[in-house]
């Protein structure tokens, strides 16, 4: 136990020496952390998938196969005027 | 030419409900999601030349959306959120579709973030970005976007009381003992 306590003391000033290795720990932490997020166990990340997942299933709005129907339309009907 | 124009359609469509989960999720209504996803649309067409094809046409939609939602509250001095929407949005909402109540205070959880916190967790967590990805979709640092993501995690939890790694398998508690074996 003591030993234990005392290889941590060693390892934080061993950390404290140069503020690049901290940076680069600090880095590894921030990215092991980060990560967590797609573990299929982070109930986090599982909720905000299947929140997402619950509107990505939406049909599409009629109103958008609309506006990309019209757009389309447009702008054949231009260049087949600049073909003319 | 001739045949960029169909599949960039194509793309653009295939696109779209992942496109239109984002808008949602950042913004809380359907209804102010959905103008902002034609607003997408018409700018993405209108900058169709700009885009090359092959490369990640979802990326480059998800960099136009948010560019404009930004663009927009700026000249709005709107928020991101509006409190009272949100309050009808949720008694209108779909109830086959939200109807799990832990989603719905989810969602809740997630309205309450801060909006920079919000997209870093969306892009990486659901919508499935690279860090690096999201990093150039939101125009920031690498580094930037993992703290982001790292906050909005732990402040979920906070709201959700979820504890955390206790709960999960042994797959995800040995990883942070193993990040923590590396820290100290």
């Amino acid at each position: 136990m003591l030993s234990m306590a005392r290889k941590r003391q060693q390892a934080k000033s061993d950390e404290l020496m140069t503020v690049q290795k901290n940076e680069e720990l600090d880095q590894q932490r921030l990215e092991l952390r980060a990560s967590d997020i797609l573990d299929p166990n982070n109930q986090i990340g599982v909720k905000l998938r299947s929140l997402y997942a619950a509107v990505q299933e939406e049909v599409i709005p009629d109103r958008f196969l609309d506006l990309l129907e019209k757009l389309d339309e447009a702008e054949m009907m231009a260049s087949a005027k600049m073909a003319e | 030419m001739e045949n960029a124009q169909p599949s960039f359609k194509r793309e653009l469509l295939a696109a779209l409900p992942s496109l239109r989960a984002f808008a949602i999720s950042l913004i809380g209504r359907h209804d102010r999601a959905d103008d902002l996803v034609q607003d997408t649309i018409m700018k993405a067409w209108a900058k169709q030349d700009h885009f090359e094809m092959g490369t990640n046409m979802k990326a480059w939609l998800f960099t136009i959306l948010r560019n404009e939602l930004y663009s927009q509250m700026r000249k709005s001095g709107r928020e991101i959120q509006d409190s009272d929407g949100l309050f009808t949005e949720s008694m209108a909402m779909h109830p086959s579709q939200y109807g799990a109540l832990d989603l719905q205070d989810f969602k809740k959880a997630l309205d309450q973030l801060p909006p920079d916190q919000r997209e870093a967790i969306i892009l990486v967590g659901a919508s499935g970005f690279s860090y690096e990805e999201a990093a150039e979709i939101c125009g920031c640092a690498v580094g930037t976007i993992k703290s982001r993501v790292n906050r909005a995690r732990q402040r979920l939890q906070e709201l959700l009381q979820i504890s955390g790694e206790a709960d999960f398998g042994p797959d995800a508690t040995s990883s942070p003992l193993t990040s923590r074996a590396f820290a100290f």
